[in-house]
């Protein structure tokens, strides 16, 4: 008896909870991020870029003359609560269209909720598998992780470096682009002599690299990871005196790698997105007006220098909000149907032109190629490939 | 090229030993017997630098052990404070030799504090129940740290500047041998304490029997609780001096805490020599694992290592106390 | 004595009663339902709640403590995700397939472990847990890898399970089979030796208890309620990651079991629908979710040992199951 009442009553309470506060006629945009667990290098400033935009749009009439209301979840980096959210926000918030999907391992796990539910989602993870095949609903912002490994190959076979070792981390991030990395070297005519990996919980890789160094024949070294652990492999290949040159990926984007890598992380190239020189840029370049902005925004309002990660979240919501000038209404049809449109759009990321069979947008030019220099970002020019 | 078999153990297994001499064309050992040597040390120095941490870790979990019977999953809780409270107040202007003491004392509190509320109260638990407690209060402390400080990376400036020593054509960091002179000092320290003082052969009076301790006029809960306390007090005297090396963040405890565990297992539960043995050993077979057969597997490492000692010899090397087997 | 011939007989109705009340909260409920969300959270309930009984039948009757039960979870969910699209057989056959393989890792792994106690046994069930993650997130080409993989959905004959609704009525029907299951066990010759080994097992060994043997049973058995209880997530997510059989997933398990009762079948449920709900509650405090399940932990084993359910019931002097 008593156990019934304990349960009816808990059950009660949590459908009260859960759909207290009466709804407003606003729209709802949806949000699931990982904010909190391994991923939140990645998800918090995803949030506060969000969060800050939203309030700045409807501070300034909103779009259509409504305003946004944003709702975010935080699911922590399990695709599990992931899914759960998104079913939330299709069935209870009742969500026009969704940003977010920190992580490749959640985004694949919620498309089917949009796809079901006919709502368009833009996913804020690096995996080329998410819009390869082209899901109707589905579109990203980041840049593929094959791209990343396109524009390292390019770099290399410009310096005449074409026989490289690879390291790369267990994580979804590392092991993705590692794969991709593998599958695009033939093409690029690099070879792959030599492969290693770490864990993403790992504080030293010199056996790893004890091992590419006793490798005969490296011309390079491309690490594949995110976090805090490419700053180690960075300090452990100073401390064993390597001296080819070392490459690391996007997932490094941020002022925070250089200051974890310190002095090593000198002479260090990746592709980056060009939110990272801001300020270097020519006032030629087409992104500069943008990323200036979203990162005197970024940087004021959160005290924390600016990544990239939230700047896909930026281009992400500008994207959605674009599409609802075009479409002039709120319905999620008419959302994707722009949101595929997108042309010329100028984000953080990129030119980004979408089509039916790119729902992606953006080509290798969207990347740059970046060199640490003197504890800062420096541009290495494109020349025509 | 390599063999795959779809199978990233076996292919590392098979490819490991062969990879260098197909790679080069020349027989293994003639041409590369100095630089095989320079690899074994670089990677003994690079178990060396983990174990030592391992070690710290491990000298904590014994010294509560011994103490008090309790296994205590947040030990490795006190090595992220150590770390991460130096980093804050070093943020927030304190001088970073302060901040360290600072970290050390607030570890200690934290310790000491984990006795009174979480253990203390518990009376008459058995030790699945104080396992449950700790494990609770590590994901407790992880959450508290999660949400106080940030949930990035950080690091802080080594002792004697970070430029490599190099022995014998492999490097180690001056930090490294920083960490592992003062796990030696540490124990050291700790058994002149316990061997040497009053209060030491109280300690050891409680451990050995606590109800008889109690009896002699022994305060056993003030001898628990400052185990406690220098438990942890060791723990974040690590955090400090590792963090340097490895880095640290919110989350670092729990993998260390394992580890940890891993070490006190191997080296034999109760005995403060074999928690620094077992450490060491650890980050050694970690690294060799690493170096001679797949990283992937090197977080295993630490796993299979606990479940062989627990199968095969469940009181580890140097273990005095009988193990509960049915 | 204990050694029952009568290890079959037929559980009397009257024990049965304990799950009258729920039985009809479940079928009540979904008139309650706004949406398919609710049905989705109900869902997850029943299927932690499954875990968490086999997990009580362990730690709770048995009194032995395993800190990697979720890693039979992961055997359930990737035998449904591997089998359908890497093996090409049946779903239901792969469900059957998970349970069988858990089983058998139950058998072989317990063995030894289980002849370890107190800290030793939770170290052991552990590192086990941890080596069975190690091992989803690093075979890729079976598993997916640390990103996982997409699941098929469930098929049997030509029916797909396709909407959650109806997967509502499939695992509430499945978690009271399970109920009964353990009611059944419990009150068999095997459950009562499981519980007088609980008290004393030199006590139980001298009225002739094989004791390695009847703890090995409860921990297969418990192993195949996880496996089942992985499998049903697998199938309704339509996809796994090696999270499912995380150390944080099995330290869930365990508090469901200790903040629900242990020994209490109706804690279990209890248990899962605290842990499952409150997050999504409370979701403004996702960020101290953390820190708010490490207290519980913390609280529930030092003031309320014995769980919510047997204390609300002690308190008000009935009897509970």
């Amino acid at each position: 008896m008593l156990q019934k009442i304990t349960i009816a009553v808990a059950l009660i309470g949590f459908a009260v909870s859960v759909t207290g506060g009466s709804a407003a006629a606003q729209v709802k945009v949806g949000a699931v991020l990982s904010a909190s667990g391994p991923a939140s290098f990645l998800g918090d400033p995803e949030r506060k870029t969000l969060d800050m935009y939203v309030e700045d749009i409807n501070s300034k009439g909103g779009i259509n003359g409504q305003k946004l209301q944003l709702v975010i979840y935080d699911d922590g980096g399990d695709a599990n609560a992931a899914r759960t959210f998104a079913t939330r926000l299709v069935e209870e918030d009742k969500i026009v269209a969704m940003v977010g999907g920190t992580t490749t391992g959640t985004t694949l796990a919620m498309i089917p909720v949009f796809e079901d539910a006919q709502v368009p989602f833009i996913s804020l993870a690096g995996a080329v598998q998410i819009i390869e095949p082209v899901r109707k609903w589905v579109f990203k912002t980041p840049h593929t992780d094959r791209m990343a490994c396109e524009k390292i190959f390019d770099d290399l076979k410009r310096r005449k470096l074409t026989t490289v070792a690879l390291i790369s981390g267990t994580d979804a991030f590392g092991k993705s682009m590692r794969d991709q990395c593998v599958a695009v070297a033939p093409k690029a005519g690099i070879t792959i002599a030599h492969e290693e990996s770490y864990g993403p919980g790992d504080s030293d890789m010199t056996p790893q690299l004890t091992k590419i160094k006793a490798t005969a024949g490296i011309q390079a070294v491309v690490c594949a990871g995110f976090s805090q652990a490419p700053a180690i492999v960075t300090r452990n290949y100073r401390q064993l005196g390597i001296e080819y040159p070392l490459y690391q990926s996007h997932g490094v984007a941020s002022k925070q790698f250089i200051s974890l890598a310190g002095a090593a992380a000198n002479g260090v190239r990746l592709p980056a997105a060009a939110l990272l020189v801001a300020s270097k840029l020519p006032e030629s370049d087409r992104q500069k007006s943008v990323v200036v902005g979203y990162q005197t925004m970024f940087e004021t309002k959160t005290g924390q220098p600016v990544s990239t990660f939230g700047g896909h979240a930026y281009d992400g919501l500008m994207i959605l909000v674009d599409a609802a000038k075009r479409a002039g209404s709120f319905d999620s049809g008419k959302l994707r149907d722009e949101i595929e449109r997108t042309h010329n759009y100028v984000g953080t990321g990129g030119v980004v032109n979408m089509s039916p069979s790119d729902h992606l947008g953006l080509d290798l030019s969207a990347f740059r190629l970046l060199e640490i220099k003197d504890g800062d970002w420096t541009m290495i020019p494109d020349s025509p490939s | 090229m390599d063999h795959d078999s779809g199978f990233p153990l076996v292919n590392s297994l098979v490819n490991s030993s062969n990879g260098l001499a197909h790679q080069t064309g020349v027989p293994f050992d003639r041409r590369r017997a100095p630089a095989a040597m320079a690899d074994f040390l670089q990677f003994t120095f690079s178990g060396l630098t983990v174990g030592a941490v391992y070690a710290l870790v491990a000298v904590g979990f014994t010294l509560i052990y011994n103490a008090s019977d309790v296994v205590n999953f947040a030990q490795g809780e006190f090595v992220m404070l150590g770390g991460m409270v130096t980093v804050f107040l070093g943020y927030a202007g304190v001088p970073v030799p302060l901040a360290a003491v600072l970290a050390v004392l607030i570890a200690t509190a934290v310790g000491l504090a984990l006795y009174r509320l979480g253990i203390a109260p518990a009376r008459e638990a058995s030790a699945v129940t104080l396992i449950i407690i700790t494990i609770g209060a590590s994901i407790f402390l992880r959450g508290v740290a999660e949400i106080i400080f940030d949930k990035r990376f950080h690091s802080l400036p080594a002792l004697f500047g970070s430029d490599p020593i190099r022995i014998g054509g492999a490097s180690i960091l001056p930090q490294t041998v920083v960490v592992l002179a003062s796990a030696l000092l540490i124990v050291c320290l700790l058994w002149t304490f316990i061997d040497r003082t009053l209060y030491g052969k109280a300690v050891i009076a409680t451990s050995a029997n606590r109800m008889a301790a109690t009896l002699v006029g022994i305060n056993t809960r003030t001898i628990v609780g400052a185990c406690f306390a220098i438990s942890a007090a060791i723990g974040a005297i690590a955090g400090v001096l590792v963090t340097p090396i490895t880095l640290t963040s919110y989350n670092v405890g729990t993998l260390l805490a394992l580890k940890g565990f891993a070490a006190v297992m191997l080296g034999g539960i109760g005995s403060a020599i074999g928690a620094v043995v077992g450490g060491v050993l650890l980050g050694l077979f970690e690294a060799f694992a690493a170096g001679y057969l797949s990283a992937s597997y090197k977080d295993a490492v630490a796993f299979v290592v606990i479940l062989a000692v627990l199968f095969a010899m469940p009181q580890g090397l140097f273990g005095k106390t009988t193990v509960e087997r049915v | 004595m204990l050694a029952g011939t009568d290890r079959f007989r037929l559980l009397q109705p009257h024990r049965l009663f304990p799950l009258i009340p729920l039985a009809i909260i479940i079928l009540v409920l979904p008139l309650l339902f706004p949406s398919a969300y609710y049905y989705r959270v109900a869902a997850l309930v029943f299927i932690f709640a499954i875990a968490a009984l086999g997990l009580n039948l362990l730690m709770g009757f048995a009194g032995q403590v395993s800190l990697g039960h979720a890693g039979f979870m992961g055997v359930g969910a990737y035998a449904v995700a591997i089998g359908p699209s890497r093996l090409g057989i049946a779903p239901l056959l792969a469900f059957a397939l998970g349970a069988v393989c858990s089983a058998l890792l139950a058998f072989v792994v317990g063995r030894p472990i289980l002849r370890l106690k107190g800290h030793y046994l939770a170290v052991a069930t552990l590192g086990f847990g941890v080596l069975l993650t190690i091992v989803f997130t690093n075979e890729a080409k079976w598993t997916g890898g640390p990103d996982g993989m997409p699941v098929q959905q469930m098929t049997i004959i030509n029916w797909t399970v396709h909407r959650i609704g109806t997967w509502y009525w499939i695992l509430a029907a499945s978690f009271l089979l399970s109920a009964v299951i353990a009611l059944n066990l419990i009150d068999s010759p095997t459950g009562r030796a499981l519980r007088a080994i609980h008290d004393s097992e030199r006590a139980a060994r001298m009225l002739g208890v094989d004791i390695a043997q009847k703890k090995l049973a409860v921990f297969v058995i418990s192993a195949v309620y996880a496996s089942v209880a992985g499998s049903f997530f697998a199938l309704i997510n339509g996809y796994v990651t090696p999270d499912a059989s995380g150390f944080l997933r099995s330290i869930e398990l365990v508090a469901m079991v200790v903040l629900g009762g242990m020994g209490s079948i109706i804690g279990s449920f209890v248990g899962s629908a605290v842990l499952v709900i409150l997050p999504q509650a409370l979701t403004i405090f996702h960020e101290y979710e953390h820190a708010i399940l490490g207290l519980t932990l913390m609280a529930v084993m030092i003031f309320l040992r014995r769980g919510i359910v047997p204390s609300l019931s002690a308190a008000l002097g009935g009897t509970y199951k």
